[in-house]
């Protein structure tokens, strides 16, 4: 019998006034019977237009049924049949706009919370089961996979199941990419993304890190030795600036450097040694979710005052609305319709106020939203000694640059087929941010597993 | 892992090492760089490639112990390993068009002024080694500089060996006496390249810097290097690390490479307490 409540059933959280002083997990999980309850709320209707909503094509259906047996085992297998990292997922997808946002349930009421039943599925796995994932027999083929980010992983899996033996190359000392350097702690925990890299070792993927490929090695050197394609994931991590005057002083920091020190060097916990500032008032420019990670991390780096300053209004804000909701309980304060024109500094040089000048909507631009116009004369300071830009990122140029043949277009993004992920090289297909520019893991993971069924069919029919 | 297969003592701050890392040294070339970190707890820390040998699969590094990081990897022994060694990074350096340049090096700088040197001289270009230190007692590879370099010129501030004064008064000298040179290359502290650059400027030479500002990953993505280069903001990373010494922006680079002095300063002493029980930097503080 179906749960007709017409509201998820509630995510346990960390109080607000707690979590804003520390780095663990905001949203502890549903327990075993939360996540009955809740998946009692899926009627199992005939259409599954949930299943639509997702890039990786999980069977959504099915694993609530068991989950809402009790049989969470039995969901997990289900899940991970087709998606490499259900824990992932399940904590940072935007359901809302995916699953979710297509559930029958949510035409009255509040849709299943299936993101919840999800990450509750994977945690219990992890818990739970100790027998490991074994590699399936090896058809002979290898091929490379340039960045251990969603893309690639997602890549990986899916070739490691078709029995390909698969090498991922990371830059970094350690594999998932964004999911370390990017995504806080109190969001996805790192130990997290570890575990879901053990079960693909655990299937038989090799991963290589501390490989700068267009560097170390170039993509023709991989072929060379064997690999019979490559699939490049290497993301979007070239940062923008604004270009506004002061953005050299101390005390400015693009989003990706704040966060790589911060949850990916560890300079949060005491004993590592990456160096951060302390600042008392911070102003994060951006309203997208890096922006939000961005500006919860500096609260819990002390910071008094944090400030999200965005040029549009509540409405166009691309962050997700959990992620908006969280920041706002943290006490992140939200600047709208602002838009920063100056970084002031002190006689040596480091941050001392932002200059923001108000805005207000004129007509729609090419986007849809309406384009923010300055208000004359409306300049004010902020006063704060940090400024963070969280303004988006582009692909980084150095796999173009080392690779003849590879097409991208005008903002670096490599030219590839949005299905297959066949680029402009044979052999080559790439995926994930590097193609797209700055979205989401699930669609990076998408694109991944698209790319993993071109390149076996690409091999099987060489 | 990363296995240091011999580690040298230049002088009582400045260390050499011989890293084993094949897949670094079979592509490095002068004028890039490595990231190492020690251990878990370690930043990642950019070096520039000193030397390397493609054949035993080893690469150089000289470092002076300043910080924290560096104190750490001085204190660690031949036959110890760290556990990471990225790299090569940055671009190489080009030599298109020199026919007869200066290197000008300064202190722990010389340690990539070498590798330039010898890779010019290699080249069969004519090198003339400007090399400066603070005194007789730091000078570091006087040997190398003179075996891959047409021409050594040394100098300590104080006299104490070689010709006395500053590597700009040499310069200028051996511009006036006609050395007629093609390029100047410079590496060392900003400031002495900064003066450097002033030199080549007002005799029309074309200056090379080196830059070494602080960096996280080493690939492009945090933009923690930036520097401003003809007005317009590039990550020296990906983008140098050399650059037109015409168009830096050194004192912007001396004010952003003291952005974490107060973090790094305390990381420092932590450290000196740490390595030695005797240390009383932290009580002393207490009681003042």
């Amino acid at each position: 019998m179906a749960n007709m409540t017409p509201t998820k059933t509630p995510m346990p959280e960390q109080d607000p006034n707690i979590r804003n002083k520390n780095f663990d997990e905001v949203a502890r999980g549903y327990s075993a019977e939360d996540a009955i309850n809740e998946a009692q709320r899926c009627i199992n209707c005939k259409h599954k237009p949930c299943m639509d909503g997702c890039p990786v094509n999980v069977r959504i259906p099915e694993f609530i049924a068991m989950a809402a047996e009790g049989k969470f085992e039995d969901a997990y297998q289900i899940i991970n049949s087709t998606n490499a990292l259900p824990a992932v997922c399940g904590r940072v997808c935007p359901q809302e706009t995916q699953c979710e946002g297509k559930c029958v349930r949510g035409i009255k009421g509040e849709s299943v919370g299936i993101g919840r039943l999800e990450r509750f599925v994977a945690d219990y796995h992890m818990k739970n089961c100790a027998e490991k994932a074994k590699p399936v027999e090896n058809n002979g083929h290898r091929v490379a996979i340039i960045g251990s980010g969603p893309a690639g992983l997602s890549c990986a899996g899916d070739l490691a199941a078709l029995g390909y033996k698969v090498t991922v190359f990371e830059a970094f000392h350690q594999t998932g990419g964004v999911l370390l350097y990017g995504i806080p702690e109190f969001r996805l925990p790192k130990a997290i993304v570890a575990q879901e890299v053990e079960n693909l070792k655990d299937k038989g993927v090799e991963f290589k890190t501390n490989m700068v490929i267009g560097r170390v090695l170039s993509i023709d050197e991989l072929f060379e030795d064997g690999y019979e394609a490559v699939f490049i994931g290497s993301g979007a991590g070239l940062p923008m600036f604004m270009n506004i005057p002061g953005e050299s002083l101390n005390g400015v920091y693009s989003a990706n450097e704040y966060l790589t020190r911060i949850n990916f060097m560890k300079a949060y916990k005491s004993g590592y040694d990456t160096p951060i500032t302390h600042d008392k008032a911070v102003a994060v420019i951006g309203g997208g979710n890096v922006a939000m990670d961005a500006a919860r991390c500096a609260k819990r780096m002390g910071a008094g005052k944090v400030y999200i300053v965005y040029r549009r209004s509540d409405e166009e804000m691309p962050a997700r609305r959990e992620e908006i909701h969280h920041a706002k309980e943290e006490g992140i304060e939200f600047k709208y319709l602002c838009s920063p024109v100056e970084i002031l500094g002190t006689e040596d040089g480091w941050v001392k106020g932002l200059k923001i000048v108000d805005m207000e909507l004129g007509e729609p631009d090419d986007s849809g939203r309406r384009r923010p116009i300055p208000v004359v004369g409306s300049d004010h300071v902020l006063d704060v000694d940090c400024v963070i830009m969280a303004l988006g990122t582009s692909p980084n140029p150095l796999i173009k640059s080392t690779t003849p043949g590879l097409k991208t277009n005008r903002w670096g993004c490599i030219v590839a087929n949005e299905a297959t992920g066949e680029t402009s090289r044979e052999g080559v297909f790439a995926g994930g941010d590097a193609v797209t520019g700055a979205a989401t893991v699930i669609l990076a993971m998408g694109a991944g597993k698209g790319a993993a069924a071109a390149i076996d069919k690409y091999i099987k029919e060489k | 892992m990363y296995k240091i297969v011999k580690k040298r003592d230049l002088n009582p701050t400045v260390c050499l090492m011989e890293i084993e890392a094949p897949a670094v040294a079979k592509k490095a070339k002068a004028g890039q760089f490595i990231i190492f970190r020690i251990d878990e707890l370690g930043e990642r820390v950019p070096l520039t490639v000193a030397d390397y040998d493609r054949e035993k699969g080893t690469v150089t590094i000289i470092f002076q112990k300043v910080g924290r990081t560096t104190m750490r990897l001085g204190d660690l022994n031949q036959g110890d390993s760290i556990l990471d060694f990225v790299g090569p990074l940055g671009k190489a350096s080009e030599f298109d068009g020199m026919t007869k340049v200066c290197v000008v090096g300064g202190g722990v700088g010389c340690a990539i002024a070498y590798p330039q040197a010898k890779a010019l001289h290699d080249a069969g270009i004519e090198v003339e080694v400007i090399a400066g230190f603070r005194s007789k007692d730091i000078v570091i590879l006087e040997d190398e500089m003179k075996a891959s370099s047409d021409k050594l010129f040394l100098c300590t501030d104080d006299g104490t060996y070689g010709q006395q004064g500053f590597v700009t008064d040499v310069l200028k000298k051996r511009i006036e006496e006609g050395a007629n040179y093609s390029h100047i290359i410079t590496i060392g502290p900003l400031i002495m390249m900064k003066f450097v650059v002033e030199v080549a400027k007002a005799h029309n030479i074309p200056a090379i810097v080196s830059m070494n500002p602080v960096m996280v990953d080493g690939t492009g993505m945090c933009g923690c290097c930036r520097v401003t280069v003809g007005g317009e903001v590039k990550f020296a990373c990906v983008d140098g690390p050399d650059f037109d010494g015409y168009e830096v922006d050194f004192d912007e680079t001396m004010r952003r490479s003291k952005m974490f002095a107060a973090d790094e300063k305390k990381q420092l002493t932590d450290y000196m307490c740490e390595r030695d029980e005797n240390c009383n930097l932290m009580s002393k503080e207490v009681e003042e």
